[in-house]
């Protein structure tokens, strides 16, 4: 599966990639600034000469302010929590019944292919076809947003601890057993080790996952939380203001990336770090 | 024999499950959950009708026109953003941005921009999806081999045949990784562009059955959903294989080394 491929291959480029930039660093983060200023600068301009109304899209002034007068806000910050507590809470529940799961079905062969026809037809199914049902069952509270989220989410776990599961070294595992390690002693010092860097992945692909769900679950159903307040903000007419969130929810999108890019990268370096003594 | 017991370990958990849902919805008439024989009845009933082609199609078709446009806008660019290094430099903070904001939320600022239309519904699903391959795109093109993007370069293949021949394939394996993420978001979007304001395709139909209680029809739409998900699936795998034949291939070679 070529989804696996970036994460198996990723720490050795990643070092070339490094010692370049290190070099270029000034000059490229210099452009990158440029990049955003010259951004701000045509979203400024567009409304400004008239190209689209002001009505439909403010200038990134206007749109900047409303959004620093909205981290004044205490309801601002309500929000936030709302979105960030069904995501996180979501993603735990989502990791932990993939994980679980995964290891069950993964450690046996006979489970593996008993599950994969209906694991493969599962996965694909849209979580958003979920929204009617939780609507039905939940209304317009949490434990909605909590079911599309972790319906989403657990599919990318439990994909990738599948993957890892399956990729431990039978060398190992037989060493392990040669040594008297029992079942649950092979799954802590062999299978779970092996299997770590697909569960980091999964749990940053499903980190993004979760986000996008949390915030449509909260746009469509009206759960409670960011999304709703954009969609409020919209048939309100407060047009600067839901741009503003618009921003905000891009802004949480940066930090989940960045917080998942290093919770991975810790787990990665410590892993890769014993793999290349181990080839050495 | 063998294919015999492939057969089984493929339907023995669907058709167990099957008969448990059967079995469950047996006794007691449960409001939220109808049984298999009237989802099927309801399922024939409700979308082999006028609806296929008033509703389904529609959609369909604008998820499609949306992804494919996703991917021409997202592969042109990312070739030319990756093989740029000072337009890269410059963009790469914005994109990253970009990528990071979720996409449904793009629906009420393309509403009010755009106003409900068809073509605001096929924006929404292009600004969505182009991302995925965008980005996958620029990777894969920073990532051509060294060696052979200095051979292309002394044998004089420069320009459209450098491309053709030596970027786009090496990109590829990223690119349908790309393209990939593109199509469940595809769907997602198409579904949500739908729910949030419209007065066809379907997920407001789908909607409009869970406001009017009809529980039967809202299972068999979200069956219907499920179906194109699988389906859409389906075909990705098999042109995913078809066009990354040789990478897969290569990969078998460089792991049995």
């Amino acid at each position: 599966m070529s989804s696996q491929a970036p994460a198996s291959s990723g720490p050795a480029p990643s070092v070339g990639r490094d010692r370049r930039s290190v070099r270029k660093l000034p000059v490229k983060q210099l452009l990158g600034f440029a990049g955003i200023v010259g951004f701000l600068a045509t979203w400024e301009l567009i409304p400004r000469l008239g190209i689209i109304d002001e009505r439909f899209l403010p200038p990134a002034s206007e749109v900047i302010v409303a959004l620093v007068r909205d981290f004044g806000l205490t309801a601002f910050w309500i929000s936030v929590g709302e979105t960030m507590t069904a995501w996180f809470l979501g993603l735990v529940i989502a990791v932990a019944l993939a994980v679980v799961l995964g290891f069950v079905i993964g450690s046996s062969d006979f489970l593996r292919k008993a599950t994969n026809s209906t694991v493969e037809f599962l996965r694909p199914i849209p979580s958003v076809a979920l929204i009617p049902l939780a609507v039905l069952l939940f209304g317009v509270k949490i434990e909605s947003s909590l079911m599309l989220i972790t319906y989403a989410a657990f599919w990318q776990v439990l994909i990738q601890v599948l993957y890892g599961v399956a990729d431990v070294d039978m060398v190992a595992n037989n060493t392990a057993k040669t040594y008297g390690l029992g079942r649950m002693a092979r799954i802590r010092y062999v299978v779970f080790p092996t299997a770590l860097p697909y569960l980091m992945t999964g749990v940053r692909l499903a980190a993004t996952v979760a986000l996008v769900l949390a915030i449509t679950a909260e746009l469509v159903i009206g759960s409670p939380g960011l999304g709703r307040e954009i969609a409020l903000a919209q048939s309100g007419g407060a047009i600067s203001g839901m741009y503003a969130l618009v921003l905000a929810t891009g802004l949480i999108g940066v930090l989940i990336n960045v917080l998942m890019r290093f919770i991975e990268k810790k787990t990665l370096s410590w892993h890769s770090s014993v793999r290349s003594e181990v080839i050495a | 024999m063998k294919a015999l017991a492939t057969l089984g370990y493929v339907l023995a958990l669907p058709v167990l499950l099957v008969l448990l849902w059967w079995a469950l919805t047996l006794g007691a008439v449960n409001f939220f959950v109808p049984t298999p024989g009237t989802l099927v009845g309801k399922f024939g009933e409700v979308w082999f009708g006028p609806r296929f082609f008033s509703d389904v199609l529609p959609s369909i078709g604008r998820l499609l026109v949306g992804v494919a446009a996703a991917i021409v806008i997202g592969v042109v660019g990312g070739v030319l953003i990756g093989s740029v290094r000072w337009l890269r430099a410059l963009l790469e903070p914005v994109l990253e941005f970009f990528r990071a904001i979720p996409p449904p939320v793009l629906v009420p600022v393309l509403i009010l921009l755009m106003g409900i239309t068809d073509s605001m519904k096929v924006a929404v699903i292009i600004s969505g999806c182009v991302w995925p391959v965008l980005l996958n795109t620029i990777e894969g093109v920073r990532a051509v081999d060294g060696v052979l993007s200095d051979s292309a370069h002394t044998y004089g293949i420069n320009g459209w045949a450098r491309i053709r021949y030596l970027v786009l394939p090496s990109a590829s394996p990223q690119i349908m990784a790309g393209v990939r993420q593109s199509m469940s978001l595809g769907l997602i979007l198409m579904v949500i562009s739908e729910m949030f304001a419209s007065s066809s395709g379907l997920g407001f139909t789908i909607v409009q059955f869970q406001r009017s209680f009809a529980i039967p029809e809202m299972w068999s739409g979200i069956v219907v959903l499920g179906l194109l998900g699988v389906g859409l699936s389906f075909i990705f795998q098999w042109a995913e294989r078809n066009i990354l034949r040789w990478y897969h291939g290569q990969k078998e070679v460089e792991n049995a080394a």
